[in-house]
């Protein structure tokens, strides 16, 4: 090897970190299956044990990219809990890859408390609100929920659903941060009672034969973007020719990773010791989105469950942004103001999508028409956040 | 506000999982009178142990994942006692970089003196460091013993196949090694693994 090719072996190109989760995977097919080479891009992905780990090394910049959870993108570029840095997303790498999971004796408390079908989430709301009020009455301990980071959609899911059926998720009950690898041990010594993770955490669990399925996250949120490719927006700025060769290396592999005919291939990739490192099996049941939903091996399927390439899943939408940032104002993460909630959807930019890809055809008949489809409240207005925050009850603002 | 701004010792916290870097740490703090220090193995009860410290620092290693979890008890601050503030001055940018470097992240209790954290801050950084040159000297050491033991097979072959003495094999190793471009370990080791597959 001669002394170039060694020093470059040793500076690989760009560094990008990730978390061993379903939804790295296009991240992990376009350096696997050389789409990233194809582009001239040399990538060391370097798997991470935390999000706070994956936004430190990003902030400082030993990584030049990273997989990472939406709103922490926006919770950095507010400079909110942290050192504030800029940062922007040209990319979703996953939608709708949650889960709300819950052990065999919480599902069937909240069955037996139910009053229509539970996998309506008004009706398990409703349902979990009666589960915690016995609870208190009967002098039992609050319910424990996981979820894997304050700034999450998974944190987000949650709290939206249970406040809607009267449940305050600071009061009522435990919210608990768990790493995602700690969530299956957690629900199976009893330290947890439920929690929303994304894949493939949540069918590892039911495969145990110790939870439940509750919901995906599709059926709170019909649109959920909930990781990003993530880059430092002067990084951005300064590198625009590598932003452009990780959009196009991204679409050709989402585009492998969302054709059926690819799917061994892509599950045995995704799935490798060195990658995510589980059963090719489980990601392939995410990737068709029909997941075993209860230990009895009952099979709920969905055609929004992780979307990478489809439905335009891809393409940042800084409505998606707004939203979260409006989470963060009605759980009292971040304080109202426009300026705030313009930053928050500068974060997600599908300028940088379209300049690559080209500006995509209208939004297709099923995706929700303002954008996120919420099961609850009235329909999401991005330039309106008080009036989103205002018909609730619980929230913190 | 309580101790934070008073000359009372700092109440350090040390969560790392690996038992010789905490070791390290450990007797680098108490050496530099650093003597109010709690040291934990791992990050169960986390939120427990916390409050019953009530630490002022609280020192984690990168290769726990409990860090997630950290962050988000100094969301809520109403189960701790005093709300703790992560290291958010940008000023301190360079102290976090040398840190993270280091493979350590640190937590200080909002309102903290700098003066007062940063030599903390520098043993921890300077210990971690250590650790790492420590661990790769050991890695270093074992391939090196792998190497010569590969050498010293390869001349054993040499010098049973060829009836050579040792010095004239390891010379033949040499030599080979110098006329291909190659290190002696190289050779040895394709010999070795060359022998290996024919006698299989």
């Amino acid at each position: 090897m001669s002394s170039l090719a060694t020093a470059r072996k040793r500076a690989p190109y760009l560094r990008i970190g990730y978390i061993p989760l379903a939804d790295a995977a296009a991240l992990i097919i376009a350096v696997d299956k050389g789409f990233a080479a194809e582009e001239g891009l040399d990538v060391e992905l370097v798997r991470e044990v935390s999000w706070s780990n994956v936004r430190d090394r990003l902030n400082i910049g030993q990584f030049d990219a990273a997989h990472l959870l939406s709103p922490v993108a926006i919770a950095s570029s507010l400079g909110l809990g942290h050192v504030r840095v800029p940062i922007v997303a040209p990319l979703n790498l996953g939608l709708n890859g949650n889960a709300i999971t819950v052990t065999t004796a919480l599902h069937r408390a909240l069955a037996e408390h139910s009053d229509g079908d539970i996998t309506d989430p008004k009706v398990s709301a409703r349902a979990l609100a009666a589960v915690v009020a016995e609870r208190k009455r009967t002098g039992q301990d609050p319910l424990t929920f996981g979820m894997t980071f304050p700034y999450s959609m998974h944190n987000y899911q949650l709290r939206f659903w249970m406040a809607s059926g009267g449940v305050d998720p600071d009061e009522d009950l435990r919210l608990v941060v768990l790493p995602p690898p700690f969530m299956v041990e957690s629900i199976a010594n009893g330290h947890v009672d439920a929690f929303c993770v994304g894949a493939p955490w949540n069918s590892v669990a039911v495969d145990l034969g110790i939870a439940h399925i509750l919901h995906f996250g599709s059926e709170i949120i019909e649109r959920a973007a909930e990781k990003v490719l993530a880059v430092r927006a002067s990084w951005a700025s300064e590198n625009p020719d590598l932003v452009t060769k990780l959009i196009r290396a991204h679409a050709r592999a989402a585009s492998f990773i969302e054709d059926a005919a690819n799917r061994d291939e892509a599950c045995r990739i995704i799935a490798a010791p060195n990658r995510v490192g589980v059963a090719p099996d489980l990601i392939r049941r995410t990737l068709d989105g029909k997941l075993k939903a209860s230990p009895d091996g009952s099979v709920r399927s969905s055609d929004r469950y992780l979307l990478i390439g489809r439905r335009g899943a891809a393409r940042p939408d800084p409505v998606q942004a707004a939203w979260l940032y409006a989470q963060m104002v009605r759980w009292g993460q971040a304080p109202m103001s426009a300026e705030l909630l313009a930053e928050a959807k500068a974060v997600f930019r599908p300028d940088l999508h379209d300049e690559v890809l080209g500006a995509p055809p209208a939004a297709p008949a099923s995706e929700p028409v303002d954008g996120v489809g919420a099961f609850d409240g009235p329909a999401f207005d991005a330039n309106d956040v008080a009036a989103h925050l205002e018909p609730w009850l619980i929230k913190r603002c | 506000m309580p101790n934070t701004t008073s000359d009372a010792p700092l109440k350090i916290l040390v969560i790392d999982e690996n038992p010789i870097r905490r070791a390290i740490l450990e007797s680098g703090l108490r050496d530099a009178g650093f003597e109010n220090l709690t040291v934990l193995d791992d990050a169960t009860g986390l939120l427990d142990r916390i409050y019953k410290v009530d630490p002022d620092v609280i020192l984690i290693d990168l290769e726990n994942p409990s860090r997630d979890v950290l962050e988000q008890m100094f969301q809520v601050s109403r189960i701790v006692r005093r709300p703790i503030a992560m290291f958010v001055d940008q000023s301190d940018r360079a102290t976090i970089e040398a840190a993270i470097d280091a493979g350590v992240s640190a937590y200080i209790v909002d309102g903290l003196k700098k003066e007062r954290v940063r030599p903390i801050l520098e043993m921890t950084i300077s210990r971690f460091s250590a650790f790492d040159r420590l661990r790769s000297e050991l890695e270093e050491t074992k391939s090196a013993l792998k190497e010569r033991k590969i050498i010293e097979k390869a001349k054993g072959i040499l010098m049973k196949s060829r009836g050579l003495d040792e010095e004239a094999a390891y010379a033949l190793l040499r030599r080979t090694a110098m006329s291909k471009g190659k290190r002696i370990v190289d050779i040895a080791e394709s010999l070795v693994s060359t022998i290996d597959l024919l006698n299989d």
